[in-house]
């Protein structure tokens, strides 16, 4: 019985974990919360809480995340859907078994490496064709991660379409319908929940990402739709802070509480939808 | 629903084009990642000496080496993995073998899959709060430990319940058979049996810890080492924030040396990988 027992305090540690992730999140910034208004936060246009006059406005740092985040979805999604096509419809299996876990690689490559090749290689390469472009810019950030997030978005969607029973294909077939009719107007259709879902998971992944950002993007938060710009996402600003210790107590090092809550409400909610659609059409055969 | 006849018509182009741009996915991503490595390898080769790895940070490129953080990084899967290990294994085998089905366990089911999608800076967040501040553990290499080690719970679980599902059912049935209780059943029979899956998955898990860089930030911050860390209580650095740190330095040189750490990283990485291959090739179930 004793030997239970801490068994099940082993598993419940995992609800002690997110109890204290939003225990530690809302503690701190309810201490923010005390000196800067909630409608400060959620509509001031601007985040300067480093010199004054001082602005608490969370939108360019959402926005900063936001336009990255859209960037590296436009790069992941179709990678990594003709990956997951390429993979599950075309190749033999000789060269599936070679070419998937090689591109799983790109998952395992920690991110400070992704971070350090946007700054060092993908910007000068931009450079030269956008010669405006800055050192730091959201382009670049945007670019690589897209490629870090292509096995996550690849993997999910080749497991639904190998899931897609092949009564379904050859029915396809039976009715004069080629081989790419098949992929596109049949697997393609019945794989969407599972596509779905895998292209959520990488927003939500997206939005977390905090090395790329950091080293590659800039820390000037600023509202605008100009990916040559810098910028400053909501996990760049908390990396940028807890580099120089703020004090704690302080308002800088409640701002990073109030900051990252954002942040686990944003994904949070991207993760809920994702495991709504999973769970509402989700198929099985 | 589909046309026939006209063969070399648009339908045969449409299927060679889609299946030509399927094909260039998959090329393109494939080569990102050489150029990746490529890239790395090209800049830090010059910089990789045996200096580089005994040598402490320093201001000057040619003196400057990573010895602080590699210590720093061999510490922190260590005591990480003392403390996952037990832990995940712990409430894999209780949501495997013991858990009743009900609402509590599968709160507890739900949960652990939300872990896993939380970003890790959130982690380092809820480190800094808790082991560094409010336990009053310091910026120390144990709150990096213990930070790291709730990061990759939810993983060493989920890897650690496959594991223990593959164990046939036939074998506790065997060892129920002969009066073996279940704490005998668990510890006996079915865990040796998963232990290769389970230290697997685990050392897959440590390996991304080791590469993980943004909440160790949030617990170390960007501090000068100038030494080895020779206590769980010492402040400490790990591989990946000295590489972020030379990034960020102005000089070209100091690229260099961060790209010779990033070497370095992918050196240990390939190791810890290739271990677990190891073990899963060594242990690989004969089908029975």
């Amino acid at each position: 019985m004793v030997i239970e027992k801490v068994l099940f305090a082993c598993a419940a540690l995992s609800v002690l974990t997110t109890l204290a992730i939003l225990g530690v999140l809302i503690f701190e910034a309810f201490d923010f919360f005390t000196q800067v208004s909630v409608v400060e936060f959620l509509t001031d246009t601007r985040w300067t809480p480093l010199f004054k006059p001082q602005h608490f406005g969370i939108l360019p740092l959402v926005a900063g995340t936001l336009m990255v985040t859209l960037i590296g979805v436009s790069v992941s999604v179709p990678l990594g859907l003709g990956a997951a096509i390429f993979l599950s419809e075309y190749a033999p299996e000789g060269v599936r078994r070679v070419i998937k876990p090689v591109l799983e690689v790109l998952a395992g490559v920690p991110t400070v490496v992704y971070g350090y090749f946007a700054l060092t290689f993908v910007t000068p390469l931009l450079q030269t064709v956008f010669p405006d472009m800055v050192v730091f810019n959201a382009l670049s950030a945007g670019l690589v991660m897209g490629v870090m997030i292509v096995p996550m978005v690849s993997s999910l969607s080749e497991d639904a379409m190998i899931s897609v029973p092949r009564s379904l294909r050859e029915g396809a077939y039976a009715l004069g319908a080629r081989k790419h009719e098949v992929v596109l107007q049949v697997v393609v259709p019945s794989a969407l929940s599972g596509i779905v879902s895998s292209i959520i998971l990488a927003i939500s992944r997206a939005i977390g990402e905090t090395m790329i950002v950091s080293i590659a993007a800039g820390s000037t938060p600023r509202l605008t739709l100009n990916p040559l710009e810098s910028i400053q996402t909501m996990t760049g600003y908390i990396t940028q802070i807890s580099l120089g210790e703020a004090p704690f107590g302080s308002l800088e090092y409640t701002t990073i509480f109030s900051v990252g809550l954002a942040l686990f409400v944003m994904v949070l909610i991207v993760n809920l939808v994702g495991n709504y659609v999973t769970k509402r059409f989700w198929r099985s055969y | 629903m589909f046309r026939a006849g006209d063969g070399n018509s648009g339908r045969a182009l449409k299927g060679r084009a889609i299946y030509a741009l399927c094909l260039l996915a998959v090329a393109f991503s494939l080569l990102s990642l050489a150029v990746i490595l490529g890239d790395a390898l090209a800049d830090g080769l010059p910089y990789l000496n045996w200096g580089f790895i005994t040598s402490y940070p320093s201001r000057f490129p040619s003196r400057a080496g990573i010895l602080p953080a590699l210590v720093g990084s061999v510490w922190l899967v260590i005591l990480t993995a003392l403390f996952s290990l037990p832990l995940g294994v712990g409430a894999a085998v209780y949501l495997e073998e013991y858990a009743p089905k009900n609402r509590w366990t599968e709160l507890i089911q739900v949960n652990i899959a939300n872990l896993a999608g939380v970003p890790s800076i959130v982690y380092g967040l809820l480190g800094l709060g808790l082991f560094v501040d409010a336990l009053a553990m310091g910026r120390s290499l144990l709150a990096g430990a213990l930070t790291m080690t709730l990061l990759i719970l939810p993983v060493i679980i989920i890897s650690s319940r496959e594991a223990l599902r593959s164990v046939p059912k036939t074998y506790r049935e065997g060892a129920y058979a002969l009066g073996a209780t279940r704490w005998e059943v668990t510890s006996q029979v079915v865990l040796p049996e998963a232990l290769p899956g389970v230290l697997t998955g685990t050392i897959i898990a440590l390996s991304r810890a080791i590469g993980e860089a943004a909440p160790m930030l949030a617990i170390a911050a960007l501090v000068y080492v100038s030494f080895v860390p020779v206590s769980p209580l010492d402040r400490f650095t790990v591989l990946p924030i000295q590489i972020y740190n030379w990034v960020n330095l102005p000089k070209q040189e100091f690229r260099g040396l961060a790209a010779a750490g990033i070497i370095l990283l992918l050196i240990v990485l390939t190791a810890m990988n290739s271990v677990a291959v190891a073990i899963r090739y060594r242990y690989q179930r004969k089908a029975v």
